[in-house]
């Protein structure tokens, strides 16, 4: 479990977190949602140790941020950038491989090269193995780091907006592969996506962020109703039950 | 495994000019001499080969360092020569000069990675400022900062009239190589080979703060550690043969733009390259005017000067 308690975070005297307290649940799919500029990055860097705590303390399972090692916290959580800075000149294969990094630390041996070739295999990525990351598609190169950070193989997973240039048929994928890496393996993934329907479909529970605060937070059934489209983001959308899932129509 | 034949192909173009070089200079060699004249064995062993092994060494650690800072620095057209590190050690080599004449060879080193780290500092802290959007105003700002620090060396020895001797560090040259006169180089031919077991930390760090953190590692330490290998494999090159620009530029390019950034794999190449570079350009300045001589400083400031331009007009966007 990841429990956050008292949470806050300014940039320049400007409040980006408010007193956020919430528990992201073990072996469960959290989806984070709000509108743009919630804070849904920031909460995600900070759990990262990615930024340094101001007010408030983060546990990772038996790990306090700011109290253990940068490299067991490698063995433990991986985040997934929402923008990556530079695009590296390395091959599809290579990039994957430097996820395993924390493990070998400069000498992988067949239990990496196995990992490596399970993550390309599992994000369809065999085909491209040998490409260069600069010359393909923007939903190629994010399927590309997904599978960097599968590679990794922490207990703690955290994806920031990972369905990016994603088509449908890959979208559906990475979610359905997220849910089993959840429950098969008992793996703890909190996911941000701004399709409330992937939130709804997918996810085990669903956090609303707005303005730096929890807006809401509960099972898809509970979270995804006119109110918290219309409080949080500001939205007159419909919504009906198919399936038992909340399905809002665009 | 294509890089590896490279690496061979590499190996056995840099013999070739290695051999090359052994007979190329004012006095006159072949290689029959070599059978039954002692004067000629002793050019050979003298000279020659003493300036063979520092255009190799030199090159190939130059070429080394301008990997290491493109990747900390996150900018492809930057290298230590031309970004204030070269000029911070010619700084400190002056600085030794001037106060401490009696100073030993090591302490003269020390001082000048110390000034040539000092440099490469306030070189980052200036990079940090800019804005990413602009990758090309990096390399600008090196240029002119390296400038502004050659030019406060000048302008020093000119007041204590050294100017004779700040020439020599200032525009590399390979002619006053002699044996007995170059073998602190072979420290920065360890430096860089030293740089190697780091090549996966520096190719990480290539990718950005966030990556490297989330590997596990410790983004500043690392950069520091880079800087000062850097500054040391410059300190090192300055003292021996001056200022060897545009190598650590245009060698990584090209085998980056080849090969990939995966440093592990491809610095082997960048070494064997530029030493090969370097070399080749030592020779072309023995022959243009023969039997002057023309500095390497010189010939590599216009070969590196035309691709650098090629470079920049060609692919920007990878910046
Ligand atoms: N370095 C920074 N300096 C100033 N303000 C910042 C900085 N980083 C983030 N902010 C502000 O913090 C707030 C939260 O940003 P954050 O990136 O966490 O939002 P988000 O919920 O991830 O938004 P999005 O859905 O657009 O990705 C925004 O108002 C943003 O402008
Ligand atoms: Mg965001």
């Amino acid at each position: 479990m990841i429990s956050i308690r008292n949470l806050s975070y300014h940039i320049d005297g400007v409040a980006i977190l408010d007193d956020i307290t919430i528990d992201l649940p073990k072996g469960k799919v959290t989806a984070l949602v709000g509108p743009n500029g919630a804070g849904k990055s920031t909460l995600l860097s900070l759990i990262a140790r990615l930024e340094p705590l101001q007010c408030g303390t983060i546990d990772i399972g038996a790990l306090t941020i700011g109290q253990c090692s940068n490299r067991q916290l490698a063995k433990q959580i991986s985040i997934l950038p929402q923008m990556t800075e530079h695009v590296p000149r390395l091959s599809v294969r290579e990039l994957v491989s430097f996820g395993r990094f924390p493990y070998h630390q400069g000498r992988p041996g067949p239990e990496d090269e196995a990992k490596v070739d399970e993550a390309l295999q599992v994000f369809d990525l065999d085909d491209l193995a040998q490409r260069s990351v600069v010359d393909l598609s923007g939903g190629q190169r994010q399927r590309a780091q997904i599978a960097m950070t599968f590679a990794q193989d922490t207990e703690y997973m955290l994806l920031d907006e990972p369905l990016n240039n994603l088509d449908i048929a890959a979208s559906r994928a990475l979610m359905a592969r997220i849910r089993e890496l959840a429950h098969s393996y008992n793996k703890t993934i909190v996911v941000v996506l701004h399709d409330i329907n992937y939130a709804s479909r997918y996810a085990d529970w669903i956090i609303a962020l707005s303005a730096g605060k929890t807006a809401a937070a509960g099972s898809p059934a509970e979270i995804v109703t006119p109110k918290l489209l219309g409080d949080v983001f500001k939205s007159d959308a419909e919504i009906r039950m198919i399936d038992g899932h909340p399905v809002v129509l665009v | 495994m294509r890089v590896t034949a490279w690496y061979w192909a590499g190996l056995i173009g840099l013999a070739l000019i290695s051999i090359c070089s052994l007979f190329v200079g004012v006095i006159d060699l072949s290689a029959s001499d070599l059978l039954h004249d002692k004067e000629a064995l002793r050019v050979l062993g003298i000279s020659r080969f003493p300036r063979t092994m520092a255009a190799i060494i030199a090159g190939a650690a130059m070429a080394v360092s301008g990997s290491v800072m493109q990747m900390l620095v996150r900018n492809r057209f930057v290298e230590p020569m031309t970004a204030g590190t070269g000029q911070g050690a010619a700084l400190g080599i002056l600085i030794v000069t001037l106060f401490f004449p009696a100073a030993s060879i090591f302490v003269k080193m020390a001082i000048a990675t110390v000034t040539a780290l000092v440099a490469s500092l306030g070189f980052l802290v200036i990079v940090r400022r800019l804005p990413p959007t602009q990758p090309l105003l990096v390399p600008l700002v090196g240029l002119i900062y390296g400038g502004i620090i050659g030019a406060a060396v000048v302008f020093v020895a000119y007041q204590a009239d050294l100017l004779q001797y700040i020439s020599v560090w200032l525009n590399g040259a390979f002619s006053g190589v002699l044996r007995g006169r170059y073998e602190l180089l072979w420290l920065a031919a360890g430096g860089a080979v030293l740089t190697y077991f780091a090549a996966d930390q520096f190719a990480i760090v290539g990718m950005g703060q966030t990556i490297t953190t989330s590997l596990g590692l410790d983004y500043k330490q690392i950069v520091l550690v880079g800087l000062i290998a850097i500054s040391a494999i410059s300190a090192l090159t300055v003292t021996t043969v001056g200022i060897i620009p545009f190598v650590g530029l245009i060698v990584p390019n090209i085998v980056s733009r080849l090969f990939g950034d995966n440093l592990r794999r491809t610095l082997p190449l960048v070494a064997i390259t530029g030493a090969g570079l370097t070399l080749v350009s030592d020779i072309i300045g023995r022959i243009v005017r023969y039997p002057f001589e023309v500095p390497v400083g010189t010939v590599l400031g216009v070969i590196g000067a035309v691709v650098f331009l090629w470079l920049l007009f060609r692919k920007p966007q990878y910046a």
